[in-house]
């Protein structure tokens, strides 16, 4: 009997075997694909991101290199303050004649005759005009100079610093060239003589807005942006984490909370220029407050950046696995314990990367901070979050619409500098995510 | 003395132990669904009552009632009336606090947190304040787990995460972080359903000894386990408690035919 029923069972499997044969083939050759697709869109991201960094940095390196001149200026008592009136009148040491210094030290330097009023004018051009608030601000806050002689580094024209880092095509014919061939060939000089050399910008960092390319710099932006992200932390985390816990894990769930949950998930979705309507309506109108000021900047951005938290915070609670409340409850916690004790703790990386996200972006949120006038032109440093400041992105957008070349480097630097912003940011962010990060 | 007189005997003994938690006509709805219909129990007190039925016939339900876990259901209701030591625990009076500090409870699953050991075992007793210095805190943490007998397992690394242990250490770290609060009750909710059969028996073992300071009542699928730990059985069905007796009595004479059934491997 089993001699006859093995055949036939034999035949029976057959179809079987072969028809479950060609699926694994297919499933295999889906799975290549699939993997083809995945690897593809990494590949893919992966190009932009490095042709995005590569463009920035190759723009934007030079930007952190400045072309001074170091002369010996002679800061003459006939210049500054001829009629000696200074004790009396110390007005006048700010309304002295300082580019004459910087004239006089240069033609000396160059060796030129001060007859020639254009060559001189041309070898003038070569120095920033922010020289004139840079020796008076020397004079001012040391009187004692006055008289004296002493070394004093000054900061290459724009164009001259364009010249110097190779960036002017001087082939060019000369007429249509912002950098003459007497002022190419004084450079020369300068630089063998070691007067003219290239060093770090630290300036970038620390000036303020200015229409000369070589005397801006992001510092005012840096501070404002500053004073904005702190404040939005501030705000927004305790508002938001708050806020995700009552819903949470206290309110009761009814149709009430439901609209409200539908609402901070549609905020999440509003675009950001509504948020700086809203700001410019309620906090300047309505409530008066300053202008240009990062105060209203951090309020508006609190604002957009509560929806991401608030989502986040929501998630992250919500993946804490039931088992610890059950634990916390039945031991007697309150529910206010449980949450504090427990839940939190184990939210917080959740929470933490949720938060990150919000002020990453934030930090390059531009178009609300344009309505509540953070555009201005800002050449002080703001004491306070009440003080007119820009922002970062802001900078950036101003500084990309200007005409002069040496701006465009500056766009790029300022956007390198937004980005080492953001990593530090980061940064912070994961090393606390580290502290909280628990297995169960 | 004849069997049948040492039957009696303990039989006697057992009716005079005092009953620790009562439950009167207790019923319990999720939201329109009724889970639990006028189920009548009482818990004797150092006694362990072993709760079985097949699932879903409310025997999780009933235990949760009994520290007020149910409460943290949304649309859960608890109608009836349960006593523990005569007050009310479903009274306006009655703090769910207080109520679980005196009625602990133990998970199906072990539900450590994740920190270490020591902090596991001590966070009870710190929020109840029962310990006012470290030195009083470190001994309820030793007591605690020598009551549940993972102290010479984790003395030396007491402040390693209590989430390194294996699944039946953590189950014993759970039974003395429940321990640790001093309560009157513990409930447990088929504690060794995720264990091993030796992990299994080490906290069956644990249960016989926790018995002699503790009232305990314990959810089990399984028979034997019920058997072996408990001195009083109560089986339910589909909602209604269906008998309630001495262990020995019900696996050997049940007075019902389902537990009877039940208990024979025809259903469940």
């Amino acid at each position: 009997m089993t001699e006859f029923a093995s055949p036939t069972a034999r035949v029976s499997t057959r179809p079987a075997a072969s028809r479950r044969d060609i699926g694994i083939k297919r499933r295999y050759a889906a799975e290549r694909r699939f993997r083809a697709f995945g690897f593809g869109a990494i590949a893919i991201g992966l190009f932009f991101l490095a042709v995005l960094l590569w463009s920035v940095v190759s723009k934007g390196y030079t930007a952190f290199q400045q072309t001074t001149i170091t002369l010996p200026i002679e800061f003459s008592e006939k210049v500054i303050d001829p009629k000696n009136e200074r004790a009396t009148d110390p007005k006048q040491l700010f309304t002295a004649n300082y580019p004459l210094l910087v004239r006089e030290a240069l033609v000396k330097q160059l060796g030129l005759d001060p007859a020639k009023r254009p060559l001189v004018k041309q070898a003038t051009d070569m120095v920033s005009a922010s020289a004139r608030s840079q020796l008076r601000d020397i004079v001012v806050a040391d009187p004692t100079v006055i008289g004296k002689t002493i070394p004093v580094t000054l900061l290459a024209d724009a164009n001259i610093d364009s010249a110097f880092k190779g960036q002017i095509d001087l082939t060019v014919d000369e007429a249509r060239r912002k950098v003459k061939d007497e002022q190419v060939a004084w450079m020369n000089t300068l630089a063998e003589e070691g007067v003219l050399k290239k060093s770090f910008n630290t300036g970038i960092f620390t000036f303020g807005a200015s229409s000369r390319p070589e005397a801006a710099g992001v510092g005012v932006a840096l501070l404002g942006s500053l004073y904005m992200m702190l404040i939005v932390l501030v705000l927004s985390l305790p508002i938001g984490v708050a806020a995700s816990i009552y819903l949470e894990e206290f309110a009761p769930k009814n149709r009430l909370t439901d609209l409200i949950e539908v609402n901070i998930n549609n905020l999440a979705a509003v675009p950001s220029i509504v948020y700086g309507l809203l700001g410019l309506a309620v906090f300047i109108n309505f409530w008066g407050m300053p202008r240009s000021a990062a105060l209203v900047g951090a309020f508006v951005l609190t604002l957009m950046t509560l929806p991401t938290i608030i989502i986040a915070t929501r998630a992250a609670l919500k993946a804490v696995p039931p088992s610890i409340r059950s634990a916390a409850l039945g031991l007697g916690a309150s529910k206010m314990q449980t949450v504090f004790h427990h839940v939190l703790p184990l939210a917080m990386p959740g929470i933490l990367t949720g938060t990150i996200i919000g002020l990453a972006h934030a930090l390059g949120e531009t178009a609300p901070l344009l309505l509540i006038g953070m555009v201005a032109f800002v050449v002080d440093f703001p004491g306070s979050p009440l003080e007119p400041s820009t922002a970062l992105p802001v900078q950036i957008y101003m500084w990309a619409n200007e005409a002069e070349r040496a701006f465009v480097e500056r766009t790029s630097g300022a956007i390198i500098i937004l980005l080492i912003f953001l990593i530090f940011m980061n940064l912070g962010a994961i090393l606390l995510r580290r502290r909280f990060e628990r297995r169960w | 003395m004849s069997e049948a007189a040492v039957e009696k005997a303990l039989d006697q003994k057992m009716n005079t132990v005092p009953f620790k938690m009562v439950g009167r006509d207790v019923s319990v709805y999720y939201g329109e669904k009724r889970a639990l219909f006028d189920v009548n129990l009482d818990v004797r007190e150092n006694t362990v009552t072993a709760l079985i039925g097949p699932s879903g016939c409310g025997k999780s339900t009933f235990l949760r009632t009994l520290n007020r876990m149910n409460d943290t259901i949304e649309n859960c209701r608890v109608t009836g009336k349960i006593t523990l030591d005569e007050d009310d625990i479903y009274d306006l009076s009655i703090d769910v606090v207080e109520l679980r500090a005196r009625v602990g409870m133990v998970f199906q699953k072990p539900n450590p947190f994740p920190k270490s050991i020591y902090d596991n075992v001590s966070y009870g007793p710190r929020i109840h304040g029962l310990a006012r210095t470290k030195a009083e805190l470190d001994a309820v943490v030793e007591t605690s787990l020598q009551k549940a007998g993972l102290w010479n397992e984790v003395k030396d690394r007491l402040h390693e995460p209590g989430t390194g242990l294996s699944g039946g250490q953590q189950q014993r770290l759970c039974i003395a972080r429940a321990v640790a609060v001093s309560p009157e009750v513990i409930l447990m909710d088929e504690p060794c359903s995720a264990l091993d059969p030796i992990a299994t028996a080490k906290v069956e073992e644990l249960i016989h000894e926790l018995r002699a300071n503790f009232t305990i009542v314990i959810v089990t699928h399984s028979m034997q386990q019920a058997a072996r730990v408990s001195q009083r059985t109560a089986m339910f069905h589909l909602g209604n408690l269906v008998e309630e007796n001495d262990t020995d009595k019900m696996f050997t004479n049940p007075d019902d035919q389902r537990t009877q059934d039940y208990i024979m491997g025809r259903f469940g």
